[in-house]
C-alpha cells in the first residue's frame, strides 16, 4: 500500500502563535517549474494589525531583557536553525530550484549571519554611545535605545538569507518586528517562524506575515505605532508613497536605495532601529 | 423620565412579585428553584451567534458612538490616589482632547473614599450640578463583600453623603450559593435604603452579581430575579476582580431576566457588564446582544453602561482609523 503524504499548512506567526489569515484566504506556492508546493496564508490588513499590537505588548520585554541575555537569546535561534538545516536546505532546492550546494551554502551562511549579530547585541551600544567630553562638572552620556516597533518587507528573492539579515539587526538593539516575508518564496520564513517559537524568544518580538506586500505595507508604513519601516524588500513596489506615509506618524525609514546591497551584513542596519538618548550625571564628590 | 422609565422603588416591585407573603429563605428559594433551568448550549450558541455579526462603516462608526455613551470610566485599584481620579474625570469629560466631537462617558466610577474627589473634579460636569456625568460607587465592602450588616450600609451612606449618585454594591456570593436566598434579598433591600438621600430622590443601585464565582447559568439566572425583586435599578455581571469578569452568555442571560421582567411587569431594568471587555468589537457584540435581546430602547445610559477602563482607549484609536484611515497606537491617547 502507497501512504499518503500529509501536505503541511502554512499560517502566520503572531504574537508566538500560528494563526490562519484572518481573511481566511491562501495562495498557492509553486516551485520554479510551475509545480504546486503549498498553499501559504495570505495576510490581510488586520493580520497586520494584530501582529502590530503583538509586538507593541513584546517591545517592553525585550528591550528590558539585559543586552547579555538578548545575545544569548538570539544566539539560541542560530542554535535552533542549525537542527532545521536539513528542513531548509530542501525548502531552498523545492522553492527556487537550487542545487544541493547553493542550498546548503545559503542556509550556512544564514546561520552565521543571525550569529554575527548575536554577537552585537552587548557590543554595539559601546560603538554607538559614550561619553561626550563637557567642560563642567558633570558626566554627560549617550546611549542608543531601540526604536520600538519595526515592520519590514524582506527581500523578495532571497527568502532565508535575506529575512534573516533584515530580522536580526532589528531585534539586537530591542526592537520588536513584524516581518513580510517574500510573497513568491513564503517557505522558509514560516519554517524560520517555527525555529522562532520553539527557541528562546519571548512571543511577539518576531512576527511573520505572508502574503502580498504591495496590499500589506501601505497599512503598516501608515500604522501610527509603528515606530520604523525597512523597506529594504519593497524596491519593485511604489516605495516613495510608503516613505510619504511613514512620514506623516513620525515613522523611520530604511529606503531600499539606502540598502542597496540587501544580504550584506551590516552594523549599519543595527544602528538604523536606534535612537540616541543622551543624559547628564552629576560627578560624585571626592 | 416618565414614570415608566423610572424604575420602581421595592414598595412597588412587591405588588408585582410572583411570591406570597414575605421574603423568606422558604418563599425565594420555592420561586427560585421553579424557574425553568438555562439551556447552556443553546445560550453559548446563541451568544456565538449574536458575536459575529458584521458591523461595518457607518453602522459602525454610530456603534463606537453610543459605547463612549454607556461606559462606566473605572479605577478601581488599591493604588488610586486622589491625582489619578481627577485625570480618569478630565479624560472623562474630554475622551480626545484632539476630536471634540467624541462624547461624553455616562459616569466615573471610582471606591468609596474617591468619590468627593471625583465630585469636585468633574464641577460643573457632574450629574448633580446639571452635568452629564455622573459618579459612581462601589460600595458594601466592594470587591468580596465579606463585612457586616452595619458595614456595609454605613459604607454605602458614606458613598452617598459624598455625592454618589449611583451606588455599585456586592452581593454576599457566600449565603447565596448556601441557598440562604432571605439574607441576600434583605442586604439589597437595606443597601436601597441606605441609598435614598434627606430629599427624598434616590442614588441608583446597582447590583453586582459576580458571576464569576456563582458557577453556573441557573445560579446567574436566579441571582438577576432576586436582585430585581430586591429593588436593584441595575444589575451587574461582575467586580471586575474576579475571573472570568463579563462574558457575552452571562449578558445575554441576564438581558433576557431584564426582558422577562419587562413583559410581566412594564418597570425597565438595567445591565452592566463589566470587566475584561477591551476591544470595540467586543463592545459591539454587546450593543447587538442588547438590541436583539430587550430592544434598542435599552441602549441607553440609564438602561445599559459598560464597566470598563481600558475599552475606552480602544473606541477612541478605532474613531481615529475611521477619521484618518490609518492605523492609531496607544501614543495617540492620552492616559490615566
Amino acid at each position: 500500500m502507497t501512504r499518503l503524504a500529509v501536505a503541511k499548512t502554512y499560517k502566520l506567526y503572531i504574537g508566538g502563535a500560528f494563526p490562519r489569515s484572518e481573511s481566511g484566504r491562501t495562495y498557492a506556492v509553486a516551485d520554479p517549474a510551475g509545480v504546486f508546493l503549498a498553499n501559504a496564508a495570505q495576510a490581510s490588513r488586520k493580520d497586520a494589525r494584530n501582529a502590530v499590537v503583538a509586538a507593541r505588548g513584546a517591545v517592553g520585554g525585550w528591550s528590558g531583557a539585559t543586552a547579555y541575555n538578548r545575545g544569548q537569546v538570539l544566539y539560541r535561534i542560530a542554535e535552533m536553525m542549525e537542527g532545521r538545516r536539513a528542513q531548509f536546505v530542501d525548502e531552498l532546492r523545492s522553492g527556487l530550484g537550487l542545487s544541493e550546494r547553493d542550498a546548503v551554502a545559503d542556509v550556512d551562511a544564514s546561520i552565521d549571519r543571525w550569529v554575527w549579530y548575536a554577537g552585537w547585541a552587548d557590543k554595539y551600544a559601546q560603538l554607538v554611545g559614550g561619553a561626550n567630553p563637557v567642560s563642567g562638572p558633570y558626566f554627560n552620556l549617550s546611549v542608543p535605545v531601540p526604536s520600538g516597533v519595526i515592520a519590514i518587507v524582506a527581500p523578495q528573492d532571497s527568502p532565508l538569507l535575506g529575512l534573516v539579515n533584515v530580522v536580526a539587526p532589528a531585534l539586537v538593539a530591542g526592537n520588536t518586528v513584524v516581518v513580510i516575508a517574500s510573497e513568491r518564496f513564503p517557505l522558509p520564513a514560516m519554517t524560520f517562524a517555527e525555529v522562532l517559537a520553539t527557541s528562546d524568544v519571548p512571543k511577539g518580538v518576531v512576527n511573520v506575515l505572508t502574503g502580498s506586500p504591495a496590499e500589506i505595507a501601505p497599512w503598516l508604513a501608515s500604522h501610527a505605532d509603528v515606530d520604523g519601516l525597512d523597506l529594504t524588500g519593497a524596491g519593485s513596489l511604489d516605495w516613495v508613497d510608503l516613505e510619504i506615509a511613514a512620514a506623516d506618524t513620525l515613522t523611520r525609514v530604511l529606503r531600499p536605495s539606502q540598502a542597496e546591497d540587501a544580504v550584506a551584513q551590516s552594523l549599519e542596519r543595527v544602528i538604523a532601529w536606534t535612537e540616541i538618548k543622551t543624559v547628564w550625571h552629576t560627578q560624585s564628590l571626592r | 423620565m416618565t414614570d415608566t422609565d423610572t424604575p420602581a422603588a421595592p414598595a412597588d416591585r412587591a405588588l408585582v412579585r410572583p411570591f406570597d407573603g414575605p421574603a423568606t429563605d422558604a418563599a425565594l428559594r420555592r420561586f427560585l428553584h421553579g424557574l425553568p433551568g438555562v439551556d447552556a448550549v443553546g445560550l453559548e450558541q446563541r451568544a456565538a451567534t449574536l458575536g459575529t455579526r458584521s458591523i461595518k462603516t457607518a453602522s459602525k462608526a454610530a456603534a463606537l458612538d453610543t459605547i463612549v455613551s454607556l461606559i462606566d470610566l473605572t479605577t478601581l485599584e488599591g493604588s488610586d490616589t486622589p491625582g489619578r481620579v481627577r485625570s480618569l474625570v478630565s479624560k472623562a469629560i474630554s475622551p480626545d482632547p484632539g476630536d471634540p466631537s467624541v462624547g461624553r462617558v455616562a459616569a466615573v466610577c471610582v471606591y468609596n473614599d474617591m468619590v468627593g474627589h471625583a465630585v469636585s473634579a468633574l464641577g460643573r460636569h457632574h450629574a448633580a450640578a446639571g452635568g452629564d456625568i455622573a459618579v459612581a460607587a462601589v460600595s458594601t465592602a466592594f470587591p468580596s463583600g465579606r463585612a457586616s450588616l452595619a458595614v456595609k450600609l454605613q459604607d454605602t451612606s458614606d458613598a452617598v453623603a459624598a455625592g454618589a449618585d449611583e451606588i455599585d454594591m456586592v452581593i454576599d456570593r457566600g449565603a447565596f450559593l448556601s441557598g440562604r436566598f432571605g439574607q441576600v434579598y434583605d442586604e439589597i433591600v437595606a443597601v436601597e435604603q441606605a441609598c435614598r438621600r434627606p430629599d427624598g430622590s434616590h442614588a441608583h443601585l446597582k447590583v453586582i452579581l459576580e458571576t464569576g464565582e456563582l458557577s453556573t447559568y441557573d445560579n446567574v439566572r436566579r441571582a438577576s430575579w432576586l436582585a430585581i425583586l430586591a429593588g436593584g435599578d441595575f444589575i451587574k455581571t461582575s467586580t471586575g476582580k474576579v475571573a472570568p469578569a463579563a462574558t457575552l452568555p452571562v449578558t445575554l442571560l441576564m438581558l433576557e431576566v431584564v426582558r422577562d421582567w419587562h413583559l410581566a411587569t412594564g418597570q425597565r431594568i438595567g445591565v452592566k457588564p463589566a470587566g475584561g471587555i477591551r476591544t470595540s468589537k467586543d463592545a459591539i457584540s454587546y450593543l447587538v446582544a442588547v438590541a436583539e435581546t430587550v430592544g434598542e430602547e435599552w441602549l441607553s445610559p440609564h438602561l445599559f453602561r459598560f464597566g470598563a477602563s481600558s475599552l475606552l482607549d480602544d473606541v477612541l484609536m478605532q474613531k481615529q482609523k475611521i477619521a484618518t484611515g490609518r492605523y492609531s497606537g496607544p501614543d495617540y491617547v492620552s492616559v490615566v
